[in-house]
C-alpha cells in the first residue's frame, strides 16, 4: 500500500542557509511517525516544507499526488493540518473563533457535532469557549491548537513539539488525550518531538534527524530497545 | 446653550465622516501595518466618479451604490498591482509607494475632472431638523455612516468571511494553515476600506464642496481620530473619529477659532503619540505562556 505521505530527496533552505539535505521519509495511512533530533536538526523545517512554508527541492507526495511547491492554503485544503511551532493560536480571537477557523474550509453541517467531540477530548475548551485565546494557559493553548487542527477533518496531522514549554503533568495529560484521538479519529500523525522517550512510546515508526540528514530510521520499538542509538543520539 | 448643542450636533455629523475614514485606515493598518496615506485621495476620486454618474442622469442612490462597487474594485486592483509586490519590502519603500499613490491619484482627479471647486448634491432635505439643531444633510449623512459602520461591524463579527479576514490580518501564517487564502483576504480588505472611504467622500462633499484636495484635511482629522482611539482598534478608531469631530467643532467655536481647527487635529496627534501611543482603547494583546 502506498504511504499517505512520502518525501523523496527533500531539500529545504531559508535563503542561502540549507537546512535539509535530501531526506526520505514516509507516514503510513493510520499510523504515527515521529521525527526526532536535537535543536536545529531540521525537524520544524521538515514540517514547514510539507506545508509549503519554505523553499524546497525534491518530491513530496500526499495521497499519491505531488504537493511540493503548492501554496500552504492548498496543502491545508487537501487535508493536512499543521499544529505549528509556537502553536499558531489566534491570540486576539476567542476560543470559539479559533475553533471556527479550524473548520473554515469545511462546507458540511457536522461542524457543531465536531465541536462537541472536541469538548469531549478537551473539556476545558468548553469552559473557556468565549474567552480570548491569549488568556489561556500554555497547556490550554496547546489543546486549542490540536482541536483547531482536528476540526479541519485532516487525513494527516502534523504536530510540532506538543510538549514544548509545558509542565510534565500537562504533557502527560495531552499525550493521554492524543492516544484517545489516535484511537477514535481517522487521522495519521507526523510528530516532531525533542522528548524522545515520549515520542517513541507514542509512535510506530521513527526517524532521527541530525543536521538536516536522517541518520537512523526504524520501528519505534526497535529504536527504543537499541541502547547505542539511545545513548549516542537521544541522550537518555 | 443652544449654540453648544448645535456645535456638538455638527461635531457628531463631521465625526461620522472622520470615523468612517479612520475605520478605513485602521482596516488597512491591521492587515498590513501601514497607514494608507492615499485613503483620502482614493475617496475623492470615487466621489468624482459618482458626480459624473449623477450628471449623466443616474439617480443619486443608484450612483451611490455604483460608486461603492467601483471603489471596492479599485481598492482590490490597487492592492493586487501595487501592494502585493511590496509585501516583504522595507517600511520606507511602502511609505514611498503610499505617498506616490497619493500624489498620482490627486493629480489624476485634477486632470480628469478639473481643479475648479464643484458643488455636490445631497440626497437629504435641506431644512433644519430636530428642533433646528442639525441640518437635514447632517442628520442624513450621520445616519448613513452609522448604518454602514454597523454593517461592517456585523460582517466582521458574525460572518465566516469576516472572521477569515480578521484571522488573515492577525496571524497570516496560521490563517494559511487553516486554509484561508490570505492574499484574497488582503484584497477584500482593501476593497472594503476603499468603499467605506468613498462613502465618506460622498457624504462630506455636499458640505465642503468637491475639489481634488477635498479629503486632505479630513484624512488628518481621521488619522487623529484613529490614533486617539487606538490605531489597531476598529471600535476605538470609530469612537476617536466622533470625538475628534466634536473636539474640532467645540474648539473651533469657543477656543481657537475656525482658522486653527486643523491645528487641533495635529495637536491631538502629537499629544496622543507622546502621552499614550496605543490610543485610548488600543492595548497590548493579553498573553501568558
Amino acid at each position: 500500500m502506498p504511504a499517505l505521505l512520502e518525501a523523496r530527496g527533500l531539500h529545504a533552505a531559508y535563503g542561502e542557509t540549507k537546512v535539509l539535505h535530501g531526506i526520505d521519509f514516509a507516514v503510513q495511512e493510520g499510523s504515527v511517525s515521529a521525527l526526532l533530533g536535537a535543536n536545529g536538526a531540521g525537524k520544524t523545517t521538515t514540517l514547514r516544507a510539507i506545508c509549503g512554508m519554505v523553499k524546497t527541492q525534491g518530491e513530496i507526495l500526499f495521497s499519491g499526488q505531488r504537493i511540493d511547491g503548492r501554496a500552504t492554503e492548498d496543502v491545508a485544503r487537501r487535508g493536512v493540518a499543521h499544529v505549528p511551532d509556537g502553536r499558531g493560536t489566534f491570540l486576539e480571537l476567542t476560543v470559539e473563533e479559533n475553533m471556527r477557523l479550524g473548520a473554515y474550509t469545511r462546507k458540511d453541517r457536522a461542524v457543531a457535532a465536531d465541536f462537541d467531540r472536541m469538548f469531549g477530548y478537551f473539556p476545558r475548551l468548553r469552559e473557556r469557549f468565549h474567552q480570548q485565546a491569549g488568556t489561556l494557559s500554555g497547556g490550554e493553548q496547546q489543546m486549542l491548537a490540536i482541536a483547531r487542527a482536528l476540526l479541519l477533518r485532516p487525513k494527516l496531522l502534523l504536530l510540532d513539539e506538543p510538549s514544548f514549554g509545558l509542565a510534565p503533568l500537562i504533557v502527560q495529560e495531552i499525550f493521554a488525550i492524543m492516544r484517545r484521538i489516535r484511537a477514535d479519529e481517522n487521522v495519521s500523525i507526523l510528530l516532531v518531538e525533542q522528548n524522545a522517550s515520549l515520542a517513541l512510546d507514542f509512535a510506530e515508526y521513527a526517524y532521527l534527524l541530525e543536521t538536516g540528514r536522517i541518520v537512523v530510521s526504524g520501528p519505534a520499538a526497535e529504536i527504543q530497545q537499541d541502547e547505542a542509538i539511545r545513548r549516542s543520539y537521544l541522550g537518555y | 446653550m443652544e449654540g453648544l448643542i448645535h456645535q456638538v450636533m455638527s461635531g457628531i455629523a463631521n465625526g461620522s465622516i472622520y470615523a468612517s475614514v479612520a475605520l478605513a485606515l485602521v482596516m488597512i493598518y491591521k492587515a498590513t501595518h501601514h497607514i494608507n496615506f492615499a485613503q483620502g485621495e482614493m475617496a475623492t476620486f470615487a466621489t468624482y466618479i459618482s458626480l459624473m454618474l449623477i450628471n449623466a442622469g443616474v439617480s443619486y442612490w443608484a450612483a451611490f451604490l455604483f460608486t461603492l462597487v467601483i471603489a471596492f474594485a479599485g481598492g482590490m486592483v490597487i492592492e493586487r498591482i501595487l501592494m502585493r509586490p511590496m509585501m516583504n519590502a522595507p517600511v520606507l519603500s511602502s511609505v514611498g509607494v503610499f505617498i506616490g499613490l497619493l500624489l498620482i491619484i490627486n493629480a489624476c482627479s485634477g486632470w480628469f475632472f478639473g481643479y475648479t471647486i464643484k458643488s455636490f448634491p445631497s440626497p437629504f432635505p435641506s431644512q433644519p431638523m430636530l428642533g433646528g439643531y442639525v441640518s437635514g444633510h447632517e442628520l442624513g449623512s450621520t445616519a448613513v455612516t452609522l448604518v454602514v459602520l454597523l454593517l461592517v461591524y456585523l460582517f466582521f463579527r458574525y460572518t465566516r468571511l469576516g472572521l477569515a479576514m480578521r484571522a488573515a490580518a492577525f496571524n497570516p501564517a496560521s490563517a494559511r494553515l487553516v486554509g484561508v487564502r490570505v492574499g484574497a483576504m488582503l484584497g477584500l480588505g482593501w476593497g472594503l476600506a476603499a468603499a467605506i472611504g468613498s462613502m465618506a467622500g460622498m457624504m462630506v462633499a455636499p458640505v465642503v464642496f468637491l475639489d481634488p484636495n477635498m479629503m486632505f484635511g479630513i484624512l488628518l482629522y481621521a488619522f487623529a481620530g484613529a490614533l486617539l482611539g487606538g490605531i489597531d482598534n476598529p471600535l476605538g478608531a470609530v469612537l476617536g473619529g466622533f470625538a475628534v469631530g466634536i473636539i474640532e467643532n467645540l474648539g473651533g467655536a469657543y477656543l481657537v477659532g475656525t482658522e486653527l481647527k486643523l491645528t487641533l487635529a495635529l495637536v491631538i496627534i502629537v499629544v496622543v503619540l507622546v502621552v499614550k501611543p496605543t490610543g485610548l482603547l488600543g492595548r497590548a494583546v493579553q498573553s501568558r505562556v
